[in-house]
């Protein structure tokens, strides 16, 4: 049995006017650690929230731990652990005050189920008798977490849980997501950072309410079906101009300090023809060597794809 | 924005006069004379009063108090009208119900001026005067205190807006901050939450209460006259309803500002108008009339009055317990229906 089923989901907002997310179909298997990945306002949010019970897709179906999403909301309710994108704990409460109130509307205790908290818990303990809203970033979706554990859920669904978290709090995060799969328990977690989805067992891909792709991390990374090119001169920006002005070149943007370069076709030499098009450009300095995709890169490439030949 | 102007002219200019009519007032004759007939039919012609029934004997008189509408009594005794002839003077007895202190006063005040003005028609000289005395009795409140009148509103109009706009925010806080999402993704049920945000402001106005009730008796020389635990248990009834009141309008709207603003203005000004504390609810025209039952307040002064005031027990006030009642579990219901298990 799967933890996680969408088939087709859709739903649009305004009555119809604003498309959040377009027939939606995907899988998480019981057990897995799912990261749903894609830029803001892909349709991340709407997807959680349909499958919290808390909003009505317009179309289509999905399941939760065995139970529809309409027909049994309440059963997934009482079975699923949920963190909302936004910090939605009381905040004039305290971490600890905030815990033991979701651990009693879930009939449960502290202690009962503390040793599936205890390792988030014991970072944030310190600080238990401070209020929720003068927490730092890292510390709510510390106590976010442990409350969304409490219950001990079969399902943790978990919203952009690192966004606007700093880069240590976020590799512990992730450290702690790992240790929870280990528990057995299935998450689903969304992100709109790419290099965390290489954290993930599995991954979909999704952009403007569509998956566009769910697969292993390296898996997607492998599909990627042409080579790439790394490339770097002193004047970055007339650089990518002129390439992007080349008949050869397929695709070419900036990524960090580099240009990633896609061909059309690939030859035998082509590193050497780049460098020879960028030196007749004028170009000092000119830096290019064949890399092995990223995530990104993938994504990217789909986006286009998506973008070239409209699906309707 | 442009309603709330219309809706207070017309409320002011139309409803909400201190000017009492149609007085409803009962005449016990023991005379049954010529002067005394006189004095009635001058009291039937007039605009202000309207003649409920003739009662027989005085016992009677307070009877027909206890039910509520009669506002005044005129007494004649026996032999007014040989008194009057004879010996140049006699003696009428009014009672008026001082539990309204106002309109006590402004009714003796009418009846004094028609007994003035026929004692002047049947003069026969200015010099030879005959002298109608009238004897006033206020009933319920032989002083005319005036704070008799404004506890009970005081009551009804503190709790009716606590209640309510503490309650209103509750549900709709939670919306806002988005605390609402996750306790909609947990096992509990909306009654329960419904329940659990109205106990704490059911206790909080009960100690708001008993406060009222300590100032009122220690402060105001307010008596109670009635049964302590019976004006108790129905301030709690009256809060509950007040505290539906509010639960309903967290769950039908969507911002805490929304909220507020309809139950701190959407409920002072029909609470203030409508109760009858401020102005009597008997001359405004009948909509006006129609809409002040709708009125939780209403029901719940009238209750105080006669428990407090008046000393009447529960018999006396069971219909207006009904209502209550029946309101609350209307709003609640309404509340209950709205309130709304996902997010829109």
């Amino acid at each position: 049995m799967n933890a996680v089923e969408l088939h087709k989901i859709s739903k649009t907002y305004d009555k119809g006017k604003l498309r959040a997310v377009h027939e939606v179909s995907f899988k998480v298997k019981k057990g897995e650690l799912f990261g749903l990945i894609g830029s803001d306002g892909a349709g991340k949010t709407s997807l959680f929230r349909i499958l919290t019970t808390v909003l009505l897709a317009d179309s289509g179906s999905a399941t939760v731990a065995g139970f529809d999403v309409v027909k049994d909301y309440q059963q997934i309710r009482n079975r699923v652990g949920y963190m909302p994108g936004k910090f939605s704990l009381y905040q004039d409460l305290t971490i600890k005050e905030n815990l033991e109130f979701f651990a009693a509307i879930f009939g449960t205790t502290i202690d009962e189920n503390y040793e599936l908290i205890k390792d988030i818990y014991d970072q944030i303990k310190p600080f238990s008798d401070r209020r929720a809203g003068k927490l730092s970033g890292g510390m709510k979706q510390k106590l976010a977490l442990c409350c969304a554990l409490i219950h001990k859920p079969e399902v943790l669904l978990l919203d952009e849980p690192t966004t606007g978290v700093d880069v240590v709090s976020r590799k512990e995060f992730w450290a702690m997501l790992k240790a929870l799969k280990e528990k057995g328990i299935t998450i689903l977690v969304s992100t709109p950072y790419m290099d965390e989805a290489n954290l993930c067992e599995r991954i979909a891909l999704i952009q403007n309410g569509e998956i566009m792709s769910v697969d292993t991390p390296e898996n997607i990374i492998k599909s990627f079906p042409t080579t790439l090119f790394a490339a770097k001169s002193e004047n970055i920006y007339k650089l990518l101009n002129d390439f992007r002005s080349d008949a050869k070149v397929d695709s070419c943007y900036a990524f960090g300090e580099f240009l990633h370069i896609t061909l059309k076709e690939n030859g035998g030499s082509d590193i050497e023809d780049l460098k020879e098009f960028a030196a007749q450009k004028g170009h000092n300095d000119i830096f290019i060597q064949q890399i092995t995709p990223g995530i990104e890169d993938s994504f990217i490439r789909l986006m286009q794809e998506k973008t070239q030949k409209p699906t309707h | 924005m442009f309603g709330l102007p219309v809706v207070q002219i017309i409320l002011f200019g139309f409803a909400l006069t201190n000017e009492v009519k149609n007085i409803e007032i009962i005449i016990l004759d023991n005379a049954k004379d010529i002067n005394s007939r006189q004095i009635i039919n001058k009291i039937k012609a007039s605009s202000y009063f309207q003649i409920q029934e003739s009662v027989l004997n005085y016992n009677d008189i307070e009877k027909t108090f206890k039910k509520g509408n009669v506002k005044c009594a005129l007494i004649f005794p026996a032999h007014f009208g040989d008194d009057l002839l004879h010996l140049g003077k006699a003696q009428v007895q009014i009672i008026a119900d001082g539990s309204d202190p106002n309109i006590a006063k402004t009714v003796v005040n009418y009846l004094t001026a028609i007994i003035v003005d026929y004692q002047q028609l049947i003069a026969p000289s200015p010099a030879l005067s005959y002298r109608i005395i009238p004897e006033t009795r206020m009933l319920y409140n032989e002083e005319g205190n005036g704070s008799l009148n404004f506890i009970p509103g005081v009551m009804a109009l503190v709790l009716m807006i606590v209640c309510t706009t503490l309650t209103s925010v509750a549900v709709v806080k939670e919306k806002e901050l988005g605390t609402m999402e996750v306790l909609l993704v947990s096992p509990f049920k909306p009654v329960f939450v419904l329940i659990a945000k109205a106990i704490p402001y059911l206790l909080l106005s009960m100690i708001n209460v008993i406060m009222i009730l300590l100032l009122a008796v220690y402060l105001l020389d307010v008596q109670i006259k009635g049964n302590v635990f019976l004006l108790f248990f129905e301030s709690v009834l009256f809060i509950i309803t007040c505290l539906s009141l509010g639960l309903m309008i967290s769950n039908i709207t969507n911002s805490q500002q929304t909220a507020m603003l309809l139950s701190m203005m959407g409920m002072m000004l029909p609470t203030l108008i409508f109760t009858g504390f401020l102005f009597p609810l008997e001359n405004m025209p009948l909509p006006f009339q129609i809409i002040s039952h709708i009125i939780p307040a209403r029901w719940y002064f009238i209750i105080v009055k006669a428990v407090m005031l008046k000393g009447l027990g529960f018999k006396y006030v069971w219909k207006e317990t009904l209502i209550l009642t029946g309101m609350t579990v209307v709003l609640l219901g309404i509340a209950l229906k709205n309130f709304k298990i996902r997010l829109q």
